[in-house]
């Protein structure tokens, strides 16, 4: 064959991944540009210059800025936007693996019953009062992000049992959701006024607890597991033609899986520990992300979690805003804003995107 | 690359069995499996390709233990085609396609690893359809993309698991064409487990009859596809006529 037609390949590839590219970096902007904004917005009333001051202030000996500013933007508003992000990313990217490794478009952490694992852990410690750590202040994290991850193993090794069959899996993971819901609802109905309001604000998962010291540690973790989990992205790749040929493409699939799956469930349940249960983010993030850039993994792994942390900034600002000084549950305001994005996605585009 | 499969055994459950199954393929032969449905063909395929391990045997490539090689490196050699292919999620052709370099591709795509792409496309005759979407696309076309991926990994032997057991008679045809095209072009080996008899006899050099398990006579296919031979293993009496190009072609009459 002609060099001509070889070149044009080339040329048609380059183009294809430097939209990706392109893509990616539109969606690591647009989180950085809410943010920026997101900073200035909320209950006490800061100009965006104000809020700039107080952030540039921490760091440069700049110009005169009321510790009130400071105060409102550094020690409230920071962290919870920081905390948005990466619960984001998180979940996104959790979300895009877990699919993506199971062959599964329904796949989330929320259907392999890692939310609700951690839901029962936290209220376990929060009607009980003690954790597999005993009592302390992170008694409900602690036990929140043990079960999260107990769950996991269960479902794991239940499908095991059964050489290893994904749908053993996912089912497994279903129907432990369906236990630890019983058990919340049980411990629901067994428990006091004060406990029975904290358990309900715990599943309706919010961004509001978030603190500089839990934000610190989460940020490297999160980073770490996402760089961790790309490195599988062609493994992944693979693996979404069938086991069978992904083997033959030289990759060991037990393994990958149950490294991808176990590091999800790790980001997974370290963020959802904090926030308590955050849904539709981890399900929906990937497929918003392969109707628009395609299902290589290289580039939907990112882009998954950037759009997660877009939605999730955007709907956590909207419901500390919205009708401030009371904030509206962010599971809520997710739902509202990023339900209709995504059926508006489904029935506008033209192509099936699985079968 | 000459391929040789010594005693091999293997059992999962009662279906998929295979007991001292001893067979060679030389370099530039296609080798068809046939047999009755449950005879093993295609766990023999995928006993070859390592998908499935074997409990007992060993299978050479090039006088090597294919077991000790790197899975790495033994996917450079076999490329796997499945008897069909269900993508859930959406890929480009040339993604999938792409998929088949995984054996030779670090994080970054090279530019070599483009052009084999595109080189592969084209021998298959279907660069057209290099950035449509999977689903799109026919059986026919599907299972050529399947083959252009296996091709891509640039394998000294194809292992192919029945590709022409859901295509119409164009596509059979076709498929069997470009096996028949690559084997000579590229000096590579084929396995195929094949339901046509018709069809692995107007195409392969040499055939492999199983029958309960085992190996039940290998040879050309004027040797292994007598009234006999399909009349002891299939439980059909047949009339085997003269077809295409001297080879035989089976007329099955009834079950016995």
């Amino acid at each position: 064959m002609s060099d001509d037609e070889v070149f044009d390949a080339e040329e048609v590839y380059a183009r294809a991944s430097g939209k990706k590219t392109l893509f990616t970096l539109v969606l690591f902007v647009g989180v950085l540009a809410v943010a920026v904004f997101a900073t200035s917005m909320g209950a006490a009333s800061l100009g965006m210059g104000e809020s700039f001051g107080a952030v540039l202030a921490e760091f440069l000996p700049v110009e005169e800025v009321s510790t009130f500013a400071q105060v409102v933007v550094l020690q409230l508003r920071l962290p919870r936007i920081l905390m948005a992000i990466i619960t984001g990313i998180s979940l996104g990217v959790a979300g895009a693996v877990m699919q993506g490794v199971l062959r599964n478009p329904l796949v989330s952490p929320y259907t392999l019953g890692l939310s609700s694992g951690a839901a029962c852990g936290a209220a376990i410690a929060i009607v009980l009062g003690v954790g597999v750590l005993g009592a302390g202040r992170y008694v409900i994290v602690i036990n929140a992000f043990f079960f999260s991850l107990l769950t996991m193993a269960i479902v794991y090794g239940i499908s095991r049992m059964r050489g290893t069959s994904v749908e053993t899996l996912i089912l497994a993971g279903v129907a432990m959701g369906y236990l630890f819901s019983a058990v919340i609802s049980l411990l629901k109905y067994v428990s006091g006024n004060e406990e029975l309001r904290e358990i309900v604000f715990w599943l309706m998962g919010g961004l509001y607890t978030a603190r500089w010291e839990n934000v610190i540690i989460l940020i490297p973790a999160v980073l770490f597991f996402t760089l961790l989990l790309m490195r599988y992205s062609w493994d992944l790749n693979a693996m979404s033609a069938g086991e069978e040929v992904a083997s033959s493409l030289g990759i060991n699939v037990n393994r990958v899986r149950i490294i991808c799956l176990s590091l999800s469930a790790v980001l997974t349940a370290s963020v959802i520990a904090f926030t308590g249960i955050i849904g539709f983010i981890g399900l929906v993030s990937p497929h918003v992300c392969r109707l628009l850039i395609g299902s290589d993994h290289r580039y939907l792994i990112p882009c998954s979690g950037l759009i997660g942390a877009l939605v999730l900034l955007v709907s956590d600002t909207a419901c500390r805003t919205m009708i401030s000084p009371t904030e509206i549950p962010v599971g809520i305001v997710t739902a509202f804003i990023g339900v209709p994005f995504f059926l508006y996605l489904l029935v506008s585009r033209k192509r099936r995107w699985w079968q | 690359m000459k391929l040789k499969v010594k005693d091999l055994s293997f059992s999962y459950g009662s279906a998929n069995t295979l007991e001292d199954i001893t067979m060679e393929v030389d370099k530039g032969e296609i080798v068809s499996l046939v047999g009755p449905n449950g005879a093993g063909k295609s766990t023999l395929i995928k006993c070859i390709d390592r998908i499935l391990k074997p409990q007992k045997g060993t299978v050479f490539v090039d006088g090597k233990e294919a077991a000790r090689l790197s899975s790495k490196d033994f996917s450079k050699m076999m490329g796997y085609v499945p008897q069909s292919t269900l993508e859930v999620f959406p890929y480009t052709v040339f993604d999938i396609v792409l998929m088949g370099r995984r054996p030779h591709i670090g994080w970054r795509v090279t530019s070599n690893d483009v052009k084999v792409v595109a080189r592969t496309l084209r021998f298959m005759g279907i660069e057209e359809f290099a950035s449509r979407y999977f689903d799109e696309l026919s059986g026919g076309e599907k299972q050529k993309i399947a083959m252009a991926r296996a091709l891509a990994q640039e394998p000294k032997v194809l292992l192919l698991d029945e590709p022409t057991s859901n295509l119409d008679i164009r596509h059979q045809l076709e498929v069997m064409n470009i096996v028949k095209k690559l084997v000579q072009e590229k000096k590579i080996s084929a396995i195929m487990a094949m339901h046509d008899l018709n069809l692995a006899s107007r195409f392969s050099d040499n055939m492999v009859m199983l029958k309960d398990k085992g190996v039940f006579t290998v040879g050309d296919p004027k040797s292994v596809l007598t009234p006999a031979n399909i009349e002891n293993v299939y439980g059909v009496r047949a009339e085997v006529r003269n077809g295409h190009m001297g080879r035989p072609y089976v007329m099955p009459i009834e079950p016995i």
